[in-house]
């Protein structure tokens, strides 16, 4: 027996019931076609569950002043002058654990544009500090590296701020504003984001180089704090270890021996861990919810599939009674319902995967809910079902083809 | 004339639950090329059993089958496969064509398992085949658009196709009406004096007549074996009887 025959025999019997070969594969497309979306609802619920979380700033990491070691009296952080920027440049260069970091400083006072004034906060920031605390630019765009480097005298205003100080309307974006007597030039506007859970307005600042504000307004060489993003919510214990190794490191601070106790931080170091926690825990719950919903989809597409292949080979005994009369072996009806079962899985995973693609895409099209594939969804769905279908098909060919060629021809 | 099949004291035992039944009983005879055999019974007698005998779907419990001067009793499943495919024609009852398939197709299936048989030799066997039996305007008619009586023409294609040692017909005419079943008559007559060795089992004595020789089975054992020399023509038969609107 030859593989073109066997092929052959195989096509001949797909293409002779068409009505049955398609139902066939519809099973098979149908089955991998339901995980497949269910996945993509599921995995874009879950991204944008954690996306919600982390725009809370999940893992962020704020690194203050603090005590520098004049025993007695406790003083104000913004009093502390412990924090340099050459701490800064360390945990940006050394640091593994943190993908963004910004030095912050300070400067409340009044801005002032035209007969226009409001009170609001300039923060001395470096680029990265947008990423650190979610924000984006609407209009016009972020200062620069190069800003950074000049001490550019620009500004990117956050909407409240362009709420009370262009009232009526207009691109503020080119406009001078001052800060008492310094002019800044507005590059940017701020996306708005609103208020936070503690009712804080986080659209009111005002975002300048933090070299600026250093050198121009503070007149000062120190820094307000430093703000990280951990890499992941899961590393930022990591991060905060390194940190602080970092900074101790950096600021000389000796380390415990057994007759000394060791140097305090001059520097305090926060986490969002409450934050973090909780992204964990409804990561997991949500990683166990999918795996339930991959799971029963898996379990009733593959059910599906197997019931059509064990009905559609058992309602074909006859034929197989018939073939064995002829003169073909077990092991032709065999191969021949395997290739068949191949065939037709295969081809129906393939439009399978298109499908339940499709179908994700339109439900993010028509109900905008959020999708997500992710290529392992796609290759396990396919993968199961199409073992399924293989497996299915050639199970009850099995079975018949060890069955008497008359008692199958007669098998009713 | 050369022996196709030979029987030697064959039994068959079969266990139903506690008790062994004894299908054949010893059956002994020889068929020689060229004869026309009808084997009859009443149900019960041993009949479906020997003739999975001599179409090697079956092998025997005791006693020897030599298909062609070849042992059956000794060969695996997929030799006695192999041995049907190349010797044996089978007609079934019930035509047993693959559904929604040619005719060219349908006889085609026994060469199919056959890798010797090119693509193309295999296709003009059974247009050939199919010319002999009368359907050679009816290639790409499939099986669901043809009469029983054309049907069977088909499924008697398919058993000539491989050019076997022996024709076995299982009851070849049981769903026909009277006009057809003496139309496919005439065909096996036809195969007949072309020089074909065909068994045809059946439970109809009249079609004893219309053989070269009969054997009648009872109780798993040959009770009576006899040589026709006043053979009828199924040609006559169909032409006496009352015409009947075509179809």
């Amino acid at each position: 027996m030859n593989w073109t025959n066997l092929l052959k025999i195989a096509l001949r019997a797909i293409a002779a019931n068409k009505t049955r070969s398609s139902l066939t594969a519809l099973g098979i497309i149908i089955g991998i076609a339901s995980v497949i979306t269910m996945l993509a609802i599921g995995q874009g619920s879950k991204q944008s569950i954690q996306s919600n979380i982390a725009e809370m700033g999940s893992n962020m990491i704020m690194i203050s002043p603090g005590s520098d070691g004049r025993p007695g009296v406790r003083m104000d952080p913004s009093a502390m002058e412990t924090l340099k920027l050459n701490d800064y440049e360390a945990i940006k260069e050394e640091c593994h654990f943190v993908s963004a970091v910004s030095p912050t400083c300070t400067k409340s006072g009044q801005f002032i544009y035209g007969n226009e004034n409001t009170p609001s906060t300039m923060y001395g920031v470096s680029i990265d500090y947008l990423e650190i605390r979610q924000l984006s630019v609407t209009e016009g765009e972020m200062f620069t590296e190069n800003d950074i480097n000049t001490n550019a005298k620009v500004c990117v205003l956050g909407q409240t701020v362009v709420d009370n100080l262009f009232p009526a309307g207009g691109s503020p974006i080119g406009k001078v504003v001052r800060l008492g007597s310094i002019p800044f030039r507005v590059v940017g506007i701020l996306k708005k984001k609103g208020y936070n859970s503690m009712g804080m307005d986080q659209d009111d600042l005002v975002l300048a180089p933090y070299t600026t504000v250093m050198k121009r307004l503070l007149a000062q060489t120190y820094l307000g704090g430093i703000q990280c993003s951990a890499i992941t919510e899961g590393v930022t214990e990591q991060a905060t270890e390194e940190i602080t190794t970092i900074l101790r490191r950096n600021h000389k601070l000796r380390e415990a021996t057994d007759t000394f106790a060791g140097d305090d931080n001059d520097f305090n170091i926060r986490s969002q861990e409450e934050l973090a926690s909780m992204m964990n825990s409804t990561t997991s719950m949500l990683t166990i919810l999918l795996g339930c919903v991959a799971g029963i989809s898996l379990i009733v597409g593959g059910i599906g599939i197997m019931n059509i292949m064990y009905v559609s080979v058992t309602e074909r005994t006859r034929e197989i009674g018939l073939r064995m009369s002829v003169g073909a072996r077990g092991i032709d009806i065999l191969n021949q319902f395997l290739i068949e079962a191949i065939l037709l899985s295969v081809s129906g995973g393939i439009m399978g995967v298109l499908l339940g693609v499709g179908a994700a895409y339109a439900v993010n099209a028509l109900a905008h809910w959020p999708i997500a594939i992710e290529n392992w969804t796609i290759v396990m769905s396919f993968a199961v079902c199409t073992l399924t279908g293989v497996f299915f098909g050639w199970y009850p060919a099995k079975k018949a083809s060890r069955l008497d060629p008359i008692e199958a021809i007669r098998y009713e | 004339m050369k022996t196709v099949i030979e029987l030697r004291d064959v039994k068959r035992d079969f266990l139903v639950g506690e008790e062994t039944v004894h299908a054949l009983k010893g059956v002994s005879f020889e068929i020689h090329e060229g004869e026309f055999v009808t084997i009859m019974g009443k149900s019960g007698s041993g009949k479906s059993t020997l003739l999975n005998q001599l179409g090697c779907l079956d092998t025997p419990t005791s006693g020897d089958y030599l298909l062609d001067g070849i042992s059956v009793r000794s060969m695996s499943r997929s030799q006695r496969a192999v041995l049907r495919n190349r010797k044996i024609g089978f007609i079934f009852q019930n035509y047993n064509l693959l559904p929604k398939t040619t005719s060219v197709e349908n006889v085609e299936l026994p060469l199919m398992y056959n890798s010797a048989v090119s693509a193309r030799e295999r296709r003009e066997r059974a247009i050939e085949a199919l010319k002999a039996v009368g359907l050679g305007d009816r290639l790409m008619h499939k099986s669901n658009q043809m009469s029983g009586g054309q049907m069977q023409r088909v499924a008697i294609a398919r058993a000539l196709v491989n050019n076997p040692a022996v024709i076995l017909a299982d009851e070849a005419t049981g769903n026909l009406d009277t006009r057809t079943s003496f139309e496919i008559l005439v065909l096996f007559q036809k195969l007949h004096a072309e020089g074909r060795t065909i068994i045809f089992v059946t439970h109809n004595p009249e079609i004893a007549s219309y053989s070269s020789r009969n054997i009648s089975l009872r109780d798993g054992r040959v009770i009576s074996d006899t040589h026709n020399d006043n053979i009828l023509s199924a040609a006559e038969a169909l032409a006496a009887l009352p015409p009947a609107e075509e179809d």
